[in-house]
């Protein structure tokens, strides 16, 4: 019955939620192994959110100066880059990036962990595999994709300023002041911030979600990497709606 | 006079089942410290299972599980603080991929005590120095042979100097000679540390010359219990089968029919 099904789906899922949290303990073991996935998952996606941020950075700029000169507010462009960037654009592309880059690296980690029986040989060491493999990832994509978010944008903004000023011939002057005047610090940076951190949980529970009860076959762990890649794109973009709604609406 | 020491496991009536399926029935085993006990069986035949109520991880469905004085605890901090008590050595190792040797051998250590780095160390070393491996301790694990991995995962699983040693197929997959250097440790370990040993295989000639006692699942149930020598005078024609490795026997060779009811997880 798949109402039954995905009803026991969520409960286990909201169960591994806790004891993802409850097994985040401060310790030294435990901030080694976080800066060891920050730079996993973190650090090695900056690549691809500087490139993905500079070409949505150009892309916006072309099609905006386009609709905006028609109205003879060209100088407008960096108003509309800079809230389409920070409220909407860098955190769900980020998230959905990071997914693409981390999430499923982290399904098929836990997934192979589960096949190779590391995490079996955990708990027979008496230690907790949720607190070992699972929760150092968890934070680690909690804290990296705001950071990424804001690499996303400088780089957006960056492409877009070479863009607008170099390429297409408008005044750089307007162009920063027009971003600052419509930009605020609080209602659109923060806010691409606290989503970003959002989206990062959502990736990394439903990534490790899937991967750390995959059938422990090689056919499982790539099942465990394609789930995780849909369901957590999915809900990246629909908790995106639900934030936009209240932070915005 | 001094009183018998107390047995390390016991298992009394025990049946295990798994979704609604019984797996293995009315066993009774006890297993005296300083023992190395051979769980011999071929494949399906429950071994795995019988592994699994020992670790903790399945809970009978009736009968009762003691281990090291006391009944198996369900679930919660007091079965991880039993296990610390007990090394497994799994057929698949389960040495952690991103570590290093060194690291996955002071992995227990370094999160069950709260011993200064350089003495965890010091300690690794000799773990690997009891293996044969001290020279392979900043290897990764994708580095080394099959055999070295299996000792590298017997390393770890004595970290913590457990009363208790569980081998689960510790020859699977290796050659002779490492099948040989493999359980010549397993020996030696057990005596040189005072341990007690049980072993999870259906490799009989490799595991008979190091084994106190041997015992035989099949069809459900324990078999025989005896010495090596009374396993080799068995006439039962289940035991001399599984002893001889002939196709034809009281063990099937195809598959049992799905749904069966004696069939078994290996």
């Amino acid at each position: 019955m798949p109402l039954a099904a995905t009803t026991r789906t969520l409960g286990q899922a909201g169960l591994f939620f806790f004891a993802v949290l409850r097994a985040s303990r401060p310790t030294g073991d435990f901030g080694r192994e976080l800066v060891r996935e920050i730079y996993k998952i973190g650090a090695r996606s900056l690549p691809i959110i500087l490139v993905g941020g500079a070409f949505v950075g150009l892309s916006l700029t072309l099609l905006g100066y386009k609709a905006l000169v028609t109205y003879g507010a060209a100088n407008q462009v960096s108003a509309l880059l800079g809230l389409g960037m920070y409220r909407e654009l860098a955190p769900v592309l980020t998230g959905l990036l990071f997914i693409g880059r981390a999430g499923s690296s982290i399904a098929a980690e836990l997934g192979l962990m589960r096949a190779t029986d590391q995490i079996t040989a955990l708990g027979l060491m008496g230690i907790d595999p949720v607190g070992k493999a699972v929760a150092p990832r968890f934070w680690a994509a909690v804290l990296s994709v705001p950071l990424l978010t804001g690499f996303f944008c400088s780089a957006g903004i960056l492409a877009s300023y070479f863009e607008a000023v170099h390429v297409i011939g408008l005044d750089a002057g307007p162009f920063w002041q027009v971003m600052r005047d419509v930009v605020d610090f609080r209602d659109d940076f923060l806010v691409a911030l606290y989503k970003s951190a959002v989206f990062g949980a959502i990736a990394a529970l439903v990534a490790s979600f899937v991967g750390y009860f995959a059938e422990p076959t090689i056919e499982g762990t790539s099942i465990a990497t394609t789930r995780a890649v849909v369901n957590a794109s999915l809900l990246v973009l629909m908790f995106n709606f639900v934030l936009s709604a209240l932070f915005f609406g | 006079m001094t009183e018998p020491a107390a047995p390390i496991v016991v298992l009394r009536g025990l049946r295990l089942a798994r979704g609604g399926r019984t797996i293995l029935r009315d066993v009774e085993l006890v297993v005296q410290p300083g023992e190395v006990v051979a769980v011999l069986g071929p494949s399906g035949s429950g071994k795995s299972t019988l592994l699994s109520a020992l670790t903790g991880e399945l809970e009978p469905a009736a009968g009762s599980v003691e281990v090291l004085g006391a009944p198996m605890p369900r679930g919660g901090r007091a079965l991880l603080d039993l296990r610390r008590r007990i090394g497994v050595l799994l057929q698949g190792n389960g040495l952690l991929t991103d570590l290093s040797v060194a690291e996955n051998v002071g992995l227990p250590l370094r999160t069950h005590t709260d011993l200064p780095d350089v003495l965890i160390r010091r300690l690794v070393e000799m773990k690997l120095h009891a293996v044969g491996l001290r020279a392979a301790a900043d290897a990764m694990p994708r580095e080394l042979s099959g055999g070295m991995a299996r000792r590298v995962a017997l390393a770890r699983a004595l970290a913590l100097d457990p009363p208790l040693m569980i081998y689960d197929e510790p020859l699977t997959g290796l050659d002779p000679i490492a099948s040989g250097v493999v359980m010549s440790l397993v020996r030696r370990l057990n005596d040189t540390l005072g341990l007690t040993s049980i072993v999870v295989t259906h490799h009989v000639h490799e595991t008979m010359p190091v084994a106190d006692r041997a015992v035989v699942i099949a069809d459900g149930r324990i078999i025989f219990a005896g010495t090596p020598g009374e396993l080799e005078a068995s006439t039962d024609p289940t035991v001399q089968q599984f002893l001889r490795g002939a196709p034809d026997g009281p063990i099937p060779f195809d598959a049992a029919p799905r749904g069966a009811d004696t069939g078994a997880h290996a």
